[in-house]
């Protein structure tokens, strides 16, 4: 994975020098809705508005070649009408134009109107009480996608090549009746690709960033190319049991997605509902493993969808134990906490793991005997109470013996506890941290990233 | 937006192009903790245009359904078929040009449901009901209420309008004491999702279901854990929609098998020799693609690409005959397929997908399939999933077992989980439940693709018995 940093042209920028236009012309836009809004208002009535939107190019590949090339321009507006402790919330998709997207945000503030002549008193209602407004603009301008794919396929030299190129403009906007502002934009590409050998024997490579360096790319495909051809070796089918493991940065990426399945919700902590319910009682992980939710050096927006911004950094674990929480507002009210700017799902958008002290040059060395797992699949809960997980080995996972590479491995599944995995039997993290930026592209791009280190176990449990 | 009326003139030099138009209408209602949230609604409309030109393919999409939209997402996806014609997978010049003619609607459509009172205050109660037991610490009753309204029109002249109301009602309990957290709901979370209005209520028994959930979350709370072993087990059809989706449905599309998802959702054990003859289940296993049943969540007239839908038998007493292909899919595997091109909305493409995947019904009663095993667990309601990147090697749980013993059910035990591999698993299909037994359920949460799409499907399913697996309990 690239880092933005990795990338030229990466900047935020604050300022407005250098800024592509359609950025400035789409912030503008949103500002004129918000505008709009703000005159419509009758007494005694307050708003809020949430905008999202994208203008994506998807390029759809297999067996090095196009499958479905395409271009999803999508905006969204999400209104809030309070009237007293009584609020409703209408989600409107727009045109992109002004003057149709101002009728439609008004005829929404009406029907938002006579919706809540039915609403009930909200004993969770909870506004922000300051105006913390900002605008930043990341990104520059891209190359054509179709030149990009042009490019990948030539790289691709005829392999299996199966992935998805996304590159464009992501905006999110704020606004409310106090005269709050928040815009947030960024253009970026993420392509995500493996390269096959033959059934599921592949290699999972990803390049993304702010701007599109043909050297850096080709650095990545090299790379690939050099793991598919330890791949293509004959493979290793293991026998279920104990093993010791290194889980590369991407693999500890899919146990802290699951984490982050509301094992930080505050809500879900409140409730004994999160995975790590125990830890409010005394359970702990190992001292060297200490998560973040790390806005600061994320890529996701400073501020959340109901207009509360967020703090630079979240303590969630340190040292092993369980010392914060993603709070909403309305769970900041309903059980007296205080909100963070969480969304109102509670999942880290920038989650961070510290690093340890193991340079990851040398984490095979130290594996000696055991799996080097490249990426883990469709983890769930086997016993959520216990944050007992299991799932599935994936793409680049092989047999180490004597601190060397045998054999790619069949795919394994593995049901243990994160209180092994990141407790007794933890042995080291990597000194180095990948930055991972979420390819999800579910209803929309993500703006979600990942900092993460890679893992040394003593034992992980396979039961399949 | 040109749903009912007429579209503007298209003037596009291609061999074929498709505007395929999507208006949704959303309405939440939610009651946590006897406290109604704030009413949420949602309209969601754009439009997608699809254009086959010079062997290319491209699509391009947009909120802006206005005369002067749909020109420009016309001429953006026949620019992307024109600059990548040379890299196309497949040649659009040999791809099926539809031209479909016909209407759908869900039934009862035009006959409204509660209006927002009445909703929330159905949900109030059902919250009130729960009770005030110490050790029920959070609860929800909620439903989703959704019309949509497809038009996809043709170049060749075809127009299909497809109208949905999709009604999902839930109700979830949390019990937590002594450090154990149980949640319990009304056959998972919005397992119950159909087509249809306010009867679907009553079909479910949603009435009356908060108190009954909140009993057994108590219950479950006081419970032993599922033992381990090899043994038989009763899967409800609460989990058995589970079961069929994960195991059949993913490995059966055959997008998958074509190669197109193994980036993100991945391959399929499935190879496209097999169709014709591999057992893929015991005599008794029969699966088919029935968009034809009327209150399942993904019945339909035509598929997303056009192509009429019809009922076909994809597992025929336990031979594999048909994937889940489109038309294009169809054309580029050279196998016979299914209409089940679907989107999730105007902005992604269509691609191969479940819609209503069904176990169709055997001849035995629940209490035969009780009586017919020694030792064993009945399981109910799926609560965890896990399997591989080629639909092989899974893992469930439930949210609650029984265990049965000499051929009666006996004490009720909590976390029951399991294991197999898709492969043999369903050659130990022993009993399936007869029609009295079947229940039409579904998820509205089925993702796959790049870019991703989460999609309704329905799947209806008796209890079914198998033999011979790996069981286990939650952690001590």
């Amino acid at each position: 994975m690239s880092t933005p940093g990795a990338a030229t042209g990466e900047r935020r920028r604050d300022a407005r020098d250098g800024t592509p236009s359609n950025d400035l012309a789409m912030e503008a836009y949103f500002l004129a809705l918000a505008t709009s809004l703000d005159g419509a208002l009758a007494r005694g009535e307050r708003y809020s508005a949430s905008f999202d939107g994208e203008d994506t190019d998807f390029v759809r590949l297999n067996q090095g070649k196009v499958r479905q090339p395409g271009s999803v321009s999508q905006r969204y507006l999400t209104l809030r009408l309070v009237q007293g402790g009584r609020h409703a919330q209408h989600r409107q998709s727009l045109t992109g134009g002004l003057k149709p997207d101002i009728a439609s945000a008004l005829a929404a503030l009406s029907s938002l109107r006579v919706a809540l002549t039915d609403a009930h008193e909200d004993p969770h209602l909870y506004l922000p009480e300051t105006v913390t407004s900002s605008s930043t603009h990341r990104g520059g301008d891209l190359p054509a996608a179709a030149d990009v794919v042009d490019r990948i396929i030539d790289a691709a030299h005829g392999s299996d090549l199966v992935g998805l190129y996304a590159a464009g403009p992501v905006f999110r906007g704020f606004a409310d009746s106090s005269g709050q502002r928040n815009w947030h934009a960024a253009t970026t590409f993420n392509l995500q690709w493996s390269l096959y050998h033959r059934a599921d024997k592949a290699v999972k490579a990803d390049y993304a960033g702010f701007a599109w360096n043909d050297a850096a790319f080709a650095t990545k495909m090299d790379e690939a190319r050099e793991r598919l051809a330890l791949v293509a070796q004959p493979a290793r089918a293991l026998a279920p049991g104990k093993y010791r493991v290194y889980l590369a940065a991407s693999a500890v990426d899919e146990i802290a997605g699951l984490l982050g399945w509301g094992a930080f919700s505050g809500r879900a902590l409140a409730t004994q509902q999160s995975p790590l319910s125990r830890m409010e009682k005394g359970e702990r992980l190992d001292p060297r493993v200490s998560m973040r939710e790390d806005t600061a050096n994320g890529v996701a927006p400073s501020f959340q969808a109901e207009g509360f911004a967020r703090p630079p950094t979240i303590t969630l674990v340190e040292g092993g134990a369980l010392v914060g929480s993603l709070v909403s507002p309305r769970t900041a009210r309903e059980f007296g906490l205080d909100a963070n700017g969480a969304n109102c799902n509670e999942m880290p958008e920038s989650f961070a793991m510290d690093a340890g002290d193991l340079a990851a040059a040398d984490a095979i060395t130290a594996l000696d005997d055991g799996l080097l797992i490249g990426n883990l699949h469709y983890l769930n809960y086997s016993d959520r109470n216990a944050c007992r997980m299991t799932g599935m080995t994936r793409f680049a996972t092989f047999r180490v013996q004597h601190g060397r590479i045998v054999a790619p491995a069949d795919v394994l599944r593995f049901d243990d506890s994160i209180y092994r995995l990141f407790g007794a039997n933890l042995e080291a993290l990597t000194t180095e941290r990948e930055l991972l930026l979420s390819s999800e592209t579910y209803g929309a791009r993500q703006m979600s990233s990942a900092r993460l280190p890679g893992a040394l176990l003593r034992e992980m449990q396979f039961t399949l | 937006m040109p749903l009912d009326s007429a579209l503007p003139a298209v003037d596009i030099d291609c061999d074929f192009w498709s505007l395929r138009f999507v208006e949704e209408a959303s309405d939440s209602y939610i009651v946590r903790k006897d406290v109604a949230l704030p009413f949420a609604t949602a309209v969601d409309k754009g439009v997608m245009a699809s254009v086959y030109a010079g062997g290319g393919y491209g699509y391009a999409a947009t909120g802006d359904t206005s005369p002067e939209g749909v020109r420009r997402v016309l001429a953006r996806a026949r620019e992307w078929a024109r600059v990548t014609a040379r890299h196309a997978i497949a040649d659009s010049r040999q791809l099926p040009r539809p031209a479909p003619q016909g209407a759908y609607a869900s039934p009862a459509t035009d006959i409204a449901t509660l209006s927002r009172r009445d909703w929330f205050d159905l949900l109030l109660a059902e919250s009130r009901s729960v009770g005030s037991d110490p050790r029920i610490v959070d609860w929800e009753a909620s439903v989703d209420v959704v019309h949509t309204t497809q038009r996809l029109v043709t170049s060749g002249g075809g127009d299909v309008v497809q109208r949905y109301r999709f009604l999902m009602p839930s109700v979830s309990v949390t019990a937590h004491a002594d450090g154990d957290t149980i949640v319990r709901t009304l056959n998972g979370y919005r397992g119950i999702c159909q087509q249809g209005g306010e009867e679907i209520l009553a079909r479910f028994g949603f009435v009356g279901s908060a108190r009954r959930i909140a009993e057994e979350a108590l219950e479950l709370l006081a419970a032993p854990a599922c033992p381990s072993g090899v043994m038989d087990v009763l899967l409800a059809p609460d989990q058995m929609v589970l079961q069929i989706h994960e195991s059949i449905g993913h490995p059966l599309e055959l997008d998958r098998i074509l190669g197109d998802e193994r980036n993100f959702a991945g391959t399929s054990f499935v190879t496209a020799d097999m169709f014709g003859d591999y057992r893929y289940g015991s005599d008794l296993l029969n699966i088919t693609f029935d968009p034809t049943r009327g209150e399942e969540l993904a019945s339909y007239a035509f598929d997303d690409d056009g192509t009429r839908a019809e009922k076909m038998h994809l597992i025929r007493n336990g031979i594999l005959e048909r994937p889940l292909g489109g038309a294009i899919s169809q054309q580029r595997a050279g196998l016979a397929g299914v209409a089940n091109a679907r989107a999730c909305s105007w902005n992604r493409p269509p691609i191969d997908r479940m819609a209503n995947l069904n176990l169709e019904p055997g001849t035995s009663t629940f209490d035969a399939m009780v009586a017919s095993i020694e030792s064993g667990i009945y399981m109910q309601t799926n609560c965890s999933w896990s399997i591989d990147d080629s639909r092989n090697k899974f893992q469930f749980g439930c949210e609650r077992g029984r265990v049965i013993r000499d051929g009666k059910l006996a004490e009720v035990v909590k976390r029951p989980n399991y294991r197999g591999i898709s492969a043999s698993f369903w050659r130990s299909l022993a009993h399936v439940g007869d029609a009295s037994t079947l229940e039409v359920l579904g998820t509205p949460y089925c993702g796959k693709g790049e870019p991703s799409q989460v999609i309704r499907v329905g799947h209806a399913s008796p209890p079914c018995v198998f033999t011979g697996v790996d069981v286990f309990g939650g952690e001590a």
